[in-house]
């Protein structure tokens, strides 16, 4: 009767030890996981309000000496199109610069704007890098860059035929961004 | 010219206390409209540096935002108004402090939770070793009782021998 009992109680006693010995390691996967996600992420790029949404109403002047258009919302929708928001002071601009003119050859607009720039400063950057943009609106004040929720330069928006917002790329484009996200995207938008 | 004075000193005081950003040339003629963009100011964020205040920061792009916020104040928009027409263009972020929606009701409610399970641990950790110390380790068992009683009976035998043999 007492062995029985004591057996009973030990029993218990090893299956609550087991127990708190899981605790640890479960609040260990709990923890590491967030820190997995928390770290791996690029917590200053932010999710744009206006996906999904359509383009700004905006209107901008050409650069002068370059064209006579401009850059305006009746410029976009009818097939896919791209954005790119750029300045000839900005870096990563000129480092990204092949692949803007890559996407264009892929027969897909681009359209540029021009971030607070000087228009003389913008025309030597376009004649030395090559203006693969069709059209160019000149932002000196970046007030339209604010409608577009603009927050750095550069960046670069898919704007799909009804002119709506539907990718947005904070920062440089890479090569992996080209092929993996905005290529397919724009082809998938082509089809449609 | 007394009120007036007052509500300059008001001013500078303000604009040494906060919006280190703000630059002078953006100062609003009115000293109440300009006081509700600081109010206000102080309530965007700065979304190149991401922990300032627009008003905080020197970046230009919150330079361009309080020029927003003072245009749209100066054309009678109300502060609602104003956070809203933001927020439509950079999302809850620009608000410093964020709203209370389902998406962030365990960022609003989440340490109150933890608060109240703290407390809900506590409390049964407290009860239990409690009781633990007056009536669990007290409980003995049908053996340990009957065992306690036969030492006892003999105690009590031995205690009483003594006395019931002395009399008479």
């Amino acid at each position: 009767m007492a062995a029985e009992r004591e057996e009973l109680q030990s029993h218990e006693q090893r299956r609550g030890a087991v127990w708190l010995y899981l605790l640890p390691v479960a609040i260990f996967a709990v923890v590491a996981l967030a820190l997995a996600w928390g770290l791996s992420r690029d917590a200053s790029v932010l999710p744009s309000a206006l996906l999904d949404k359509p383009v700004p109403e905006f209107e901008l002047p050409p650069i002068p000496g370059r064209d006579n258009h401009g850059f305006s919302r009746q410029d976009l929708g009818g097939r896919p199109m791209l954005v790119n928001v750029w300045a000839s002071w900005c870096v990563p601009c000129r480092a990204e610069h092949p692949l803007v003119t890559r996407l264009a050859r892929e027969g897909f607009p681009v359209h540029g704007i021009n971030y607070k720039d000087r228009p003389e400063d913008a025309r030597a950057w376009l004649a030395e890098l090559g203006d693969p943009y069709t059209y160019i609106g000149s932002d000196r004040d970046g007030r339209v860059a604010i409608e577009w929720g603009v927050y750095g330069v550069p960046e670069t928006f898919v704007v799909d035929a009804r002119g709506v917002i539907v990718f947005k790329q904070v920062g440089q484009l890479t090569p992996r961004v080209i092929e993996e996200k905005i290529l397919p995207l724009l082809r998938e938008l082509e089809r449609r | 010219m007394r009120m007036a004075l007052l509500s300059f000193l008001l001013i500078l005081l303000v604009a040494a206390s906060a919006g280190a950003g703000v630059r002078p040339e953006e100062i609003l003629d009115d000293p109440a409209l300009e006081a509700r963009a600081r109010a206000l100011g102080q309530q965007l964020r700065c979304l190149v540096c991401q922990n300032q205040s627009i008003d905080d920061s020197d970046a230009p792009l919150a330079a361009d935002l309080r020029r927003i916020v003072r245009e749209q104040l100066v054309a009678g928009k109300s502060e609602e108004e104003i956070k809203a027409y933001l927020v439509a263009r950079y999302g809850d972020f620009i608000l410093l402090k964020p709203p209370v929606k389902p998406a962030t009701w365990g960022l609003w409610i989440g340490p109150f939770l933890l608060l109240g399970l703290g407390g809900v641990l506590a409390f049964v950790y407290l009860r239990r070793s409690r009781r633990g110390a007056t009536t669990e380790d007290s409980e003995l068992s049908e053996e340990e009782r009957s065992r306690l009683a036969a030492l006892l009976g003999e105690d009590a035998e031995g205690a009483r021998m003594p006395t019931s043999s002395s009399s008479p």
